[in-house]
């Protein structure tokens, strides 16, 4: 009689040992190899998903938190700040902070041209703002959080204006009084808009 | 003679040179890589008695806090000014040794004191949160072994090449984290959310656009790396794990993610990380990694001897599991199907390996794998009649070893340009 009941404590404390430790296994909703496999009778059955609708961890975000992180751009112009900038100006500054290692015009710097060369020495095209980026958005997202490369985060989003408008004018996309502002610089219309397209490859035996 | 030098001629030769001759009267014989008491890593001497003297006769080193490398193993990456690949010629099984794991990063590795880095999801979603590190952990915790790619992560060109060299951007581990569908259910994402922003908090703030469904599948915010916390260069507190992706989307040092209806066309995804295939086009957001093999015994610089040959290497694929590997020892014309070394997972790098009798014939040894959706790893001339020859990002080709008559391995360059 004891020696029973011993044994039947002992069986609900494995059942529900193994209950928890395999919930947690089972909760997501995406995979449940756990619960697909066949379950012998004897076998202790595994417990329904139990995830609760919020585990209630973390805090709110507050929109000055967001904001002070939030410096992507999309192509539509969503995340564009404030300001403007012409090319002439952007030609200073680039001549300042940048011409070291991208090369005076943009062109043939040691860490990579940014601007198409017309008259090009070597048989290799190099990839540039004018014939391989599709959106100028990314110009203004991507200097801002990157450039200088020894000085990252350094410019304010006025140069950065400035220099989009000088590296897009350098390439001969926009004219040279022409305003880059957050209503602009989404209407630019780049001439590698068209490059891409998106990866057909689906595994198989079809090599693409 | 300089100590490194040392150290490979002991390897090599541990037994049969005199030690006054390999030594030629300098006082050290090798030297360890130790753990100070404040946790540097330094290396230290070791003197040349403690290697040579038999070892039963003298009390070892007493039991430390950290473990080290024998003085006789000397295994690293090689690195760049931009990456560092892993030594994959030295590998067996199929764990990266978490610092030999290959690293690329686009300014650097940051220093990061999780104390002050949070991770901010927000943008269509019912509820922007902040967690941090400690959060993060509170979660339910999935492990997974998985590899990481470098998209970029083919060099040919000349025989003398390594593994390391040809393919080195690439490892393995154990990664644990908080599964991203946990995060989304707790954010709340909104019906209409189908890309997300992913961003580091390195100086090149990293920013890549994932598709919300990978979210939904199988990404993990990964906190740990073969059962210790994450590593600085693999993107310490924490990284986005993107199971069988390009290693690029895998955001490491990640600071906040932006649930978005549309994806971000960021640097790191129209000027890199986008690949030439036919007529002028090029490819964008390519995100798996097509199933890749490569023999890493025997390779350059190797030189084998006549007789048996144990030909091992790792195969993988982004897709799934790694249904077959062959092997071929006369340059391509037969292929017979590689032993599959246990376990065998999904999206993981897996050992193959194939007994050969090598008789001293010129040769050529290649494998190629073939994954659970049927595609078999194409050679570089079939990669480019699909994409033409202009090469780029995805680039996962048979890899061919030119076995010499006097059994010096070399790499098989091909060109068809
Ligand atoms: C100290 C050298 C250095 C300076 C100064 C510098 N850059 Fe860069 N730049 C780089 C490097 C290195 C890269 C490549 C980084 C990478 O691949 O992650 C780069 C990349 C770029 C790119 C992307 C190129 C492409 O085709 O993808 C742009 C645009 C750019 N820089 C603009 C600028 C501007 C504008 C400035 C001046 C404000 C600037 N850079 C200053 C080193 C520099």
């Amino acid at each position: 009689m004891n020696k029973q009941r011993y044994l039947l404590g002992l069986a609900a404390l494995l059942f529900f040992g193994i209950a928890l430790q395999a919930c947690y296994q089972a909760m997501s909703k995406e995979s449940e190899p756990l619960q697909n496999r066949p379950v012998q009778s004897n076998e202790p059955k595994v417990l329904a998903d139990t995830v609760p609708s919020s585990f209630g961890y973390g805090r709110n975000a507050t929109q000055a938190e967001i904001d002070r992180l939030d410096i992507d751009v999309r192509p539509d112009g969503k995340g564009l700040p404030k300001g403007e900038g012409i090319s002439a100006k952007g030609k200073v500054i680039f001549e300042e902070k940048c011409v070291a290692c991208h090369g005076a015009g943009g062109i043939g710097g040691p860490n990579g041209s940014l601007v198409t060369n017309k008259t090009p020495t070597d048989k290799r095209r190099e990839k540039t703002i004018g014939n391989y980026w599709p959106y100028a958005t990314t110009v203004f997202d991507y200097v801002r959080r990157a450039m200088p490369f020894n000085e990252p985060g350094s410019l304010s989003n006025e140069e950065v204006y400035h220099l989009t408008a000088y590296l897009l004018n350098a390439n001969g996309i926009i004219d040279e009084k022409d305003v880059i502002n957050a209503q602009t610089l989404p209407k630019v219309e780049m001439p590698a808009k068209n490059l891409f397209v998106p990866d057909d490859r689906k595994g198989g035996a079809e090599i693409r | 003679m300089k100590i490194d030098k040392i150290i490979e001629i002991t390897q090599r030769f541990p037994e049969k040179l005199s030690r006054r001759k390999l030594l030629g009267g300098a006082a050290t014989a090798a030297v360890a890589i130790v753990q100070t008491a404040k946790g540097q890593t330094i290396q230290k001497a070791v003197p040349e008695n403690a290697i040579y003297e038999d070892p039963t006769k003298k009390l070892g080193t007493l039991a430390g806090e950290i473990g080290t490398r024998s003085p006789f193993v000397k295994s690293v990456k090689k690195p760049s000014d931009i990456s560092s690949r892993s030594p994959l010629q030295d590998f067996y099984g199929i764990i990266t040794p978490s610092d030999l794991h290959f690293e690329r990063h686009h300014a650097g590795v940051p220093v990061i004191n999780p104390n002050k880095h949070e991770l901010v999801i927000h943008g269509l979603v019912e509820k922007p949160l902040v967690f941090t590190l400690a959060d993060l952990k509170r979660f339910p915790s999935v492990s997974r072994i998985a590899f990481i790619e470098c998209s970029g992560n083919f060099r040919g060109g000349k025989e003398n090449l390594t593994p390391q060299e040809i393919c080195g951007l690439t490892s393995q581990s154990e990664w644990t984290g908080v599964k991203l569908s946990t995060l989304f259910r707790e954010v709340g994402v909104k019906p209409n959310a189908s890309w997300f922003l992913a961003e580091g908090g390195d100086a090149a703030v990293m920013t890549r656009s994932i598709p919300v469904k990978k979210g939904w599948e199988d990404s993990i915010i990964a906190y740990a790396q073969n059962g210790e916390p994450i590593r600085p260069e693999q993107g310490y507190p924490f990284r986005l794990f993107n199971p069988g992706w390009e290693g690029n989307t895998s955001v490491k040092w990640l600071r906040r993610l932006e649930l978005s209806d549309t994806p971000y066309y960021t640097r790191e995804e129209t000027s890199k990380y986008t690949e030439p295939i036919k007529d002028g086009k090029f490819r964008i957001f390519s995100f798996d990694i097509d199933a890749r093999s490569i023999i890493t015994f025997p390779s350059f610089p190797q030189q084998v001897e006549k007789g048996w040959i144990e030909i091992r290497g790792l195969a993988w694929s982004g897709r799934g599991k790694v249904v077959k590997v062959e092997v071929s020892t006369d340059a391509g014309k037969n292929w017979q199907i590689a032993q599959l070394n246990d376990p065998i997972l999904d999206k993981a790098h897996v050992q193959f390996r194939h007994l050969w009798q090598w008789k001293g014939e010129e040769t050529e040894i290649l494998s190629r794998v073939t994954d659970e959706t049927g595609y078999t790893q194409p050679t570089l001339k079939q990669l480019f009649e699909a994409r033409g020859n202009d090469g780029g990002y995805h680039m996962n080709p048979i890899t061919a070893w030119q076995i010499k008559k006097d059994g010096k391995v070399l790499f098989k360059p091909e060109t068809f340009k």
